[in-house]
């Protein structure tokens, strides 16, 4: 392609991309470094309110937004430097954890819970979504040519339902007497409440992450698989490799380049795992990074967001992603200079 | 045919006429109000719709909405529901209106009670108050003699006689979703024990003999509870009620209605009320009132003002509460307490207070909320959830200017 047509083509996607993308992310960074705090005074205020059988009246001190010419709140916006990230991360009750020889209390902040939550809940699901998407792969590639169509289709389901839709309708299974519940209920002969374990949470969260995942991992895989060798797989057989054999030293390293690539991807996404919290209720058992900072911007009664904080979260959760990416997306670059 | 057509269009012009026509006046200007979802909202909106024009959201976030929605120019909505929370943040960034010479022109029909003053200006029109106050199968009462519980340690005592009886799944129902919910409750538990969230220097004062009885309390309830009580809001504890699996709980005056309905209750009339119980033999009542009604955007022209404050009146007028008797404790004439409204009345003559208007409300509830989930889990002792409630309202207390 001549240089000319490829920006042709480029141009308009790199310029959204900027404009979307890469913008706001500066204006993220940006934010989170200053602080802005109201304008605040204490005035002697009258408020009267219904009461039975008349109102009820109380005179109190209350501290109020002051208010400039136009009628808007006043803000005094200042450089705070790391503030903002010091009192996400609270590295004082981190340091304070340590040296009192108990590492679990670090889990008292926000921040370290959801990041262990998190952490957890996107190593754990990477090996299920990569092994169950293989295996549906190999098995609807081995299955007759008429059974292939429906097996596709089914196996896609999981994948074309709305995520939070998903999580709920699993949520209903198990929640109060649950069809599901009512079950395990039967077997055991005790009652059961899975709602309150928060294991139990964390676990039905995971299986439904890759409940709906692995199908795109199928999808991807069973695209690959169309493209194996099948002289290699012949003289492999030829030489007397078993099933196992040929899958471990020839489907699997043709398969390498996708497997680098859905883990990529499944990284990327689980790492901002937020609708199964949403869908599961489980922000009394666990939260995640993306929750921390959605939990910040969510305004309160009185109308407080911590909109700093949520920058400042954002940040972090932005360069843990980098992190765990970068051994994954560094073998790949290896990859294609290869 | 054309003749057909033309009779057709006649007629469906006169049937929209005539839904119109329970409004006093015929409103040409186009309104937009968003409002809680609670059945007596949902009342007031079909009835403000009857006045032509008026498109009305129904909204269970309007918390979250209506203070973004109200600071924009022109406004997105012209009326927007308020209570004692909502309207702070509408004060505080002044994108709600002085309604005083609307109510001079207009308001002939309204209670003095209905008026809600702040620092001498009518800034709000409330409809309805809303607490939460002791609902109770009063067959299950009768039957094992139970006396109806005046204080907290009464309500442990009756929760446990009729755990031995075993009539239901679960004495005690609560709403205790790990939100605005469970902090709702631990809020009248502790001022019911004497609490006070704030000092006047806007300094916490949560770590305090009655949040550690408070918490102390909640635990005890616990046992008597639905072991998912994190996941209970309003309309969880309601389903429990209507399918008979619990027994008594100190639950919200708007859904008392719901006990009755037919269509979905299987306790109709056995459900009785009675005043919220106090914390402690004698003390007043552990709840909150609040008062819920509407308010009008500043960023509107005093034309839409007009309109919309004479659309918000016809919604809440006597007609609406004749016909809507039982959804609320309305404040607006012509309410007749019917015996669901006992209770509601009872919390208030036994000196419950108003829920604070305050900036530091919103800050501490959002503290006191989180880690008192966690309290519950058990991931945090008493000791351990008050200081890190105090940590975290000082924090965003901070942010906010209060410190």
């Amino acid at each position: 392609m001549r240089r000319k047509t490829f920006w042709k083509f480029v141009g308009p996607s790199i310029f959204l991309m900027v404009l979307f993308i890469a913008l706001p992310l500066c204006g993220v960074f940006w934010q989170s470094f200053f602080l802005s705090v109201p304008v605040v005074e204490a005035v002697e205020v009258e408020t009267c309110t219904p009461g039975f059988p008349s109102q009820v009246c109380t005179t109190v001190t209350k501290s109020q937004a002051v208010l400039d010419e136009f009628g808007r709140p006043v803000e005094n916006t200042t450089f705070v430097g790391l503030e903002l990230y010091r009192s996400v991360v609270n590295p004082e009750a981190v340091r304070e954890a340590f040296a009192s020889r108990n590492p679990g209390a670090i889990l008292r902040v926000d921040f370290w819970r959801a990041l262990r939550f998190t952490l957890t809940f996107t190593f754990v699901t990477l090996p299920f979504v990569l092994g169950l998407g293989l295996a549906i792969a190999l098995a609807v590639n081995n299955s007759t040519q008429r059974l292939r169509g429906p097996v596709i289709f089914v196996s896609l389901l999981p994948y074309i339902i709305t995520p939070v839709i998903g999580g709920i309708s699993i949520y209903w299974l198990f929640v109060g007497d649950g069809i599901v519940t009512q079950l395990i209920e039967g077997l055991l002969d005790r009652n059961v409440s899975v709602m309150t374990r928060g294991w139990a949470v964390e676990a039905l969260m995971m299986f439904y992450r890759v409940w709906h995942i692995a199908p795109f991992a199928f999808v991807i895989f069973y695209a690959g698989l169309q493209g194996v060798n099948r002289d290699t797989v012949e003289s492999a057989m030829i030489d007397g490799a078993s099933r196992f054999e040929r899958l471990r030293y020839v489907i699997v390293p043709h398969l390498m380049p996708l497997i680098v690539f859905v883990t990529l991807i499944h990284l990327m996404d689980s790492y901002r795992v937020f609708e199964e919290i949403v869908a599961f209720n489980a922000q009394s058992q666990r939260i995640s990074l993306q929750w921390l900072t959605y939990d910040f911007l969510q305004p309160d009664d009185s109308g407080n967001r911590a909109i700093g904080r949520a920058a400042a979260a954002s940040m972090l959760t932005m360069i843990g992603i980098v992190i765990i990416i970068f051994p994954v997306l560094r073998r790949a670059w290896r990859d294609h200079r290869a | 045919m054309i003749r057909k057509l033309t009779f057709g269009l006649t007629l469906s012009i006169l049937a929209a006429g005539g839904a119109a026509a329970d409004c006093a006046f015929e409103n040409d200007v186009p309104i937009k109000v968003i409002t809680s979802a609670f059945p007596a909202y949902k009342a007031i909106a079909d009835n403000m719709q009857e006045c032509g024009n008026v498109q009305v959201e129904l909204d269970q976030e309007v918390r979250t909405k209506s203070a973004p929605a109200l600071a924009a120019d022109p406004a997105l909505y012209h009326i927007s529901s308020v209570h004692n929370g909502t309207i702070v943040p509408l004060l505080n960034e002044g994108t709600i209106r002085p309604l005083d010479e609307l109510v001079a022109e207009f308001g002939q029909d309204l209670n003095p009670n209905q008026l809600i003053r702040i620092d001498g200006k009518i800034m709000a029109i409330a409809f309805m108050v809303n607490m939460q106050h002791l609902m109770y199968r009063k067959d299950i009462f009768d039957e094992l003699g139970i006396e109806v519980p005046q204080n907290y340690d009464e309500v442990l005592a009756a929760a446990e006689k009729i755990e031995q009886a075993g009539v239901v799944d679960y004495p005690l129902g609560a709403t205790w979703m790990a939100d605005w919910n469970i902090g709702i409750d631990f809020n009248n538990l502790f001022v019911g024990y004497g609490g006070t969230f704030v000092n006047d220097d806007n300094t916490p004062a949560v770590d305090s003999e009655a949040g550690r009885k408070t918490l102390e309390m909640m635990k005890k309830l616990a046992a008597y509870m639905d072991p998912e009580y994190l996941v209970a809001d309003a309309t969880y504890v309601q389903q429990q009620f209507q399918l008979k699996k619990i027994a008594f709980s100190n639950f919200w005056a708007s859904r008392a209605a719901k006990m009755d309905d037919p269509n979905e209750s299987e306790v109709v009339g056995l459900v009785a009320t009675a005043a919220a119980p106090a914390a402690e033999p004698g003390g007043i009542p552990a709840a909150m009132y609040s008062w819920d009604g509407f308010a009008i955007a500043k960023n509107i022209s005093d034309e839409e003002a007009e309109a919309a404050f004479r659309v918000a009146l016809e919604g809440g007028d006597a007609e609406m509460v004749e016909e809507n008797n039982d959804l609320a404790i309305w404040l607006i004439d012509g309410f007749e307490p019917t015996e669901m409204a006992d209770g509601a009345i009872a919390t208030i003559e036994n000196g419950a207070k108003p829920t604070p208007s305050t900036i530091w409300r919103g800050l501490i509830n959002d503290a006191i909320e989180k880690n008192v989930v966690e309290f519950m889990t058990g991931k945090k002792t008493a000791d351990e959830t008050l200081a890190d409630i105090e940590a975290a309202y000082t924090t965003s207390a901070k942010e906010a200017g209060l410190l």
